[in-house]
């Protein structure tokens, strides 16, 4: 049995049987991290050590029987955005390089409380910002998936949580934290060809990870399949009176709503989504995913979502805005990196200079710029009004339909150094999923197929406010009738 | 009273409005559990929130916006059930996130008015803009090391309020009875202990110089001032330096300036040109804070009685003179200390006694009336005393200072000292023949008309009988014989 191959949900099960022991599990992850972080980089850190002693300590936990927390023994990679009490945490940023927090996000707390075991911290764009995984300070990302016919140009795993993407299609961990400000889980997801669900705004802690845009970060899961995602977030999620923007309802059994029948079910297709220059394939992925979910009993309804074109420039506005604000405690005073000099300003403007990246920097003006005065109305102010234009269009939806369903990303995965000259062309690979990020909805990609080039291509699901259920449900229903059982070229079994 | 500057040109009129920061008491800070005490060692009183580290998150604290809207509610105020926070950014070393949360756009309170009395015995009423709660920074230390500075975070985070007053303010003593009056209110409110010389008051002042009828000019912030009497010169010396521009020709600069009282100067701190550009946005971290209606009610209920209020019934109640009732009821402890003396006794002579030689001796021994040497239970059993003759007003005055020196009570000073009265009337009779027998001269001359002399005799009868005579019965005793 290859046991980096499992799902979550077969690997609980087999350690509950004691068909293996979490520490071949876990060590058969550490093996492939091992084997292949050299060359995919999907790791800053790599925990090997204290991922094995936890998988030892989860066995005399599962050799007791009984009860045993849901996790126990499962090995994760958790994105190096959330903070981990005694690791590094590096936000991939020269600014955190030595950062070692004394303590626990809520999110990972949540998940080591369940038995989890964390196999290392995984890379992402810097300080979350970047659709491509090219913008760490830690180096590259590569796509584990490779064009048919070209196992030579190194494809980008999408981004900013592209470690984990990379890491967990694979297979050097079962499943894998993300953040998601403006697409961060749901596009590396289509590019990896795995499942990632951004949660509603509010039903993960932001507290102890670190924030980029404060308004639209969600962490969420990662993984194989939407029943490993079901799994993940059933843990990570849930109130926290650290976290004022944390939202105190309760945490359903997203695991039964993967089964859930969709009879009846409402699936928007919203008109705007249809961009003028969208590939054939992408149209075709589409068609076909909103013929599986016919076929699964759903009613299809064209929508509008007319606010949609200005998803992106709003977004640019909001979350750089925020971000120049966010990272300003980044200063060289108290911890991270200090580039000393003759006076405080100048220790400042060395320490970000040398701390910060360019795609950071370029952020961080852009967002002094919209906030300074005599800009602010023109720009934040007509943004945050636009925003509340996009969240209301999504109201209207969810007035007649359940979900509704999209194209994750404009294309497959490109190239490394393609698309890297032009910022706005990078930008344009969140067009699909920002907006579901502007209104605080749940969404989740899905793979549905494959590119001509033999590329993933994710599907999106959209659904209601706190209705992580529905996306669930919908989603289940596509992966079943996608059937996708391709898998990367580089992975775990492969020599 | 019309304050005005005369300038080469004519009289210039002063406007004068205050930003009055206040911290707020609490247990601990605006947005995290750290403590919000005075003092401790450097960095003790810091929370991974306070520091600004990664992925750390600011709480409402609700104490906090509980005391913020007690001191609404005592100044008149509106009180705003939604309000919000927003980041006021700028880099500085002591303060940790890069930006101050502070509620710039929509204050937790609105509108109010103070009610001040100035000199002349005449009041005004300076209205209040708003008060809004907003995070104090750390402090830099610069005079520790010659090439480095140090950083204290202990009041990073600290709650504090910041009263904005209207441009209502006339005259550099309008600008002193205001600042006094507000800090009476605060400390009767328990909301902040007013103490300026520790930092936990402080004012920006904003003045600017008219002529009569004029809309405003540009006015100058004089930042952070640390005491009254420093507030009402910097008006005085700022005033006069904006005349002198206006009349030379030139145009005030709107800018920063601070005051120094070394110098009795203000000096450039920073001009427009170089301030800061705050790029103040609502704070995601944060949501609107929404207040219940109820809640604010029962806050109203349990307010204690205001310094006006008490002035009043003191009047009412007690009918002793507005003076009388303004002094005492100045503090809380002074007003509480009257009123504890004043229960079941005659008021206007418990006014007397704590304003005149109660004050006195604790401005003597220097005490305060909370370490008083003297309770308002032992003040009370001496004006007992008095009442019921078994010691006349003289004599109180002796025992009240030996009451300071030994801690007794007036009754048992009295009996250890056998200071009780004399009221037999046979002995005060017996020592008014002895005084007669000894001046027969001055005798003479009272019967031959010199009325004046029988305070002479008064006073002799008094010394013979060592001050404890009842004065009346003595007055008595010698008309008759007389």
């Amino acid at each position: 049995m290859m046991l980096t191959e499992l799902t979550i949900a077969a690997a609980q099960g087999g350690l509950r049987r004691r068909e293996f022991s979490a520490e071949e599990l876990v060590g058969a992850h550490v093996a492939a991290i091992d084997r292949l972080n050299g060359r995919l980089n999907a790791f800053i850190t790599v925990t090997s050590e204290q991922a094995l002693d936890a998988a030892r300590r989860a066995d005399a936990i599962l050799a007791g029987g009984g009860d045993v927390p849901a996790l126990t023994g499962i090995p994760l990679g958790i994105k190096d955005l959330f903070c981990t009490d005694g690791v590094r945490t590096t936000a991939a940023s020269r600014m955190l390089e030595d950062f070692v927090p004394p303590y626990e996000s809520t999110v990972t707390a949540n998940l080591l409380a369940d038995g989890a075991v964390f196999v290392g911290k995984t890379n992402l764009d810097e300080f979350a910002m970047g659709s491509a995984n090219i913008t760490s300070a830690f180096g590259s990302v590569e796509n584990p998936w490779k064009r048919a016919g070209d196992a030579e140009t190194v494809l980008v795993p999408g981004g900013s949580s592209g470690g984990s993407a990379a890491a967990v299609a694979a297979r050097l961990a079962m499943g894998a934290t993300g953040t998601d400000t403006g697409g961060s889980i749901r596009q590396p997801a289509s590019y990896c060809g795995i499942a990632g669900i951004k949660p509603t705004y509010g039903r993960c802690s932001r507290w102890g990870t670190i924030a980029f845009a404060s308004s639209l970060d969600q962490a969420g899961p990662m993984a194989r399949t939407v029943e490993d995602c079901a799994i993940l977030l059933q843990s990570m999620a849930g109130f926290d009176t650290r976290d004022s923007t944390s939202v105190d309802i309760a945490v359903p059994d997203y695991r039964a709503a993967c089964g859930r029948s969709l009879k009846g079910m409402k699936v928007g297709i919203p008109a705007e989504y249809r961009v003028a220059g969208m590939p054939a394939e992408i149209e075709a992925a589409w068609e076909q995913g909103i013929a599986w979910l016919r076929d699964a009993g759903c009613e299809i309804v064209e929508v509008s979502l007319p606010y949609t074109k200005y998803g992106l420039a709003t977004y640019y506005i909001v979350a750089p805005a925020e971000c120049s604000s966010n990272l300003a405690r980044y200063d060289g005073v108290r911890f991270g990196r200090r580039v000393p000099g003759a006076s405080l300003d100048e220790l400042y403007e060395a320490t970000r200079r040398e701390g910060f990246g360019a795609e950071v920097r370029r952020r961080i003006l852009m967002g002094t710029y919209v906030l300074s005065a005599g800009y602010y109305d023109a720009y934040y102010l007509r943004a945050q009004k636009v925003r509340n234009l996009i969240r209301k269009d999504f109201e209207n939806a969810f007035q007649t339909v359940d979900v509704l369903l999209t194209p994750t990303a404009p294309s497959p995965a490109f190239a490394q150094g393609e698309k890297m000259d032009d910022p706005v062309q990078m930008y344009l690979n969140d067009v699909f999923t920002v907006p579901a990020s502007m209104a605080g909805v749940p969404a989740m990609s899905v793979p549905a197929g494959l590119s001509q080039s033999g590329l993933p291509l994710g599907l999106q699901v959209i659904g209601r406010s706190f209705d992580e259920e529905s996306v669930f449900a919908a989603a289940s229903a596509l992966e079943r009738a996608a059937g996708f059982t391709h898998r990367p070229a580089v992975r775990a079994e492969v020599v | 009273m019309t304050y005005l500057i005369e300038g080469r040109d004519g009289p210039w009129e002063l406007v004068v409005g205050l930003e009055v920061h206040a911290q707020v008491i609490s247990q601990s800070k605006l947005f995290s559990g750290a403590s919000a005490s005075y003092g401790g060692e450097p960095n003790t009183h810091v929370s991974l929130v306070d520091a600004g580290f990664p992925g750390m998150l600011p709480v409402i604290n609700r104490e906090c916006v509980a005391q913020a809207v007690r001191t609404g509610l005592g100044l008149k105020a509106r009180v705003n059930l939604e309000s919000r926070f927003d980041r006021k950014n700028y880099f500085y070393a002591d303060l940790p996130t890069g930006y101050q949360i502070s509620q710039f756009t929509h204050p937790i309170i609105g509108e109010g008015a103070i009610e001040i009395e100035l000199a002349d015995g005449s009041t005004r009423m300076i209205g209040i803009t708003r008060l809004h709660l907003e995070q104090d920074a750390g402090k830099s230390m610069h005079d520790q090391d010659p090439a480095r500075s140090f950083i204290d975070l202990n009041r990073a985070g600290v709650a504090l309020m910041e009263i904005v007053s209207e441009p209502d303010i006339r005259t550099p003593e309008e600008a002193g009875a205001y600042l006094r009056k507000l800090r009476m209110i605060l400390r009767y409110l328990g909301t902040c202990d007013g103490n300026m010389e520790e930092g936990s008051m402080r004012a920006d002042v904003n003045v600017s110089v008219r002529k009569a009828g004029e809309p405003f000019r540009t006015r100058c912030e004089i930042k952070n001032v640390n005491s009254i009497r420093y507030v009402m010169q910097a008006i005085e010396v700022e005033a006069v330096r904006q005349v002198e521009i206006w009349e030379g020709g030139g145009s005030v600069d709107q800018e920063t300036r601070l005051f120094d009282p070394a110098r009795s100067e203000t000096r450039s701190l920073r001009s427009k040109e170089d301030a800061h550009d705050y790029r103040y946005f609502p704070d995601p971290d944060l949501l609107p804070l929404v207040i219940e209606e109820a809640w604010v009610q029962d806050l109203a209920a349990h307010l204690p009685e205001l310094p006006d209020a008490k002035c009043q019934r003191f009047q009412d109640e007690y009918g002793i003179p507005r003076y009388d009732a303004g002094v005492l009821v100045a503090e809380q402890a002074t007003a509480d200390f009257y009123e504890t003396v004043a229960r079941g006794r005659d008021p206007r002579l418990a006014a007397n006694w704590v304003i005149g030689d109660f004050f006195a001796a604790l401005n003597r021994t220097g005490r305060t009336i909370q370490d008083s040497p003297i309770s308002a239970d032992a003040l009370g059993g001496m004006l007992d005393l008095i009442t019921d003759g078994t010691i006349n007003g003289k004599i109180a005055k002796d025992v009240f200072e030996e009451m300071l020196e030994s801690g007794e009570s007036a009754a048992e000073i009295v009996e250890r000292k056998g200071l009780r009265q004399v009221t037999d009337t046979g002995a005060i009779d017996a020592a008014v023949q002895a005084v007669l027998d000894k001046n027969p001269d001055k005798l003479a001359e009272y019967r031959s008309g010199k009325d004046k002399l029988f305070g002479f005799f008064v006073g002799q009868v008094m010394k013979a009988m060592a001050g404890k005579g009842n004065p009346a019965l003595v007055n008595e005793a010698l008309k008759k014989v007389l």
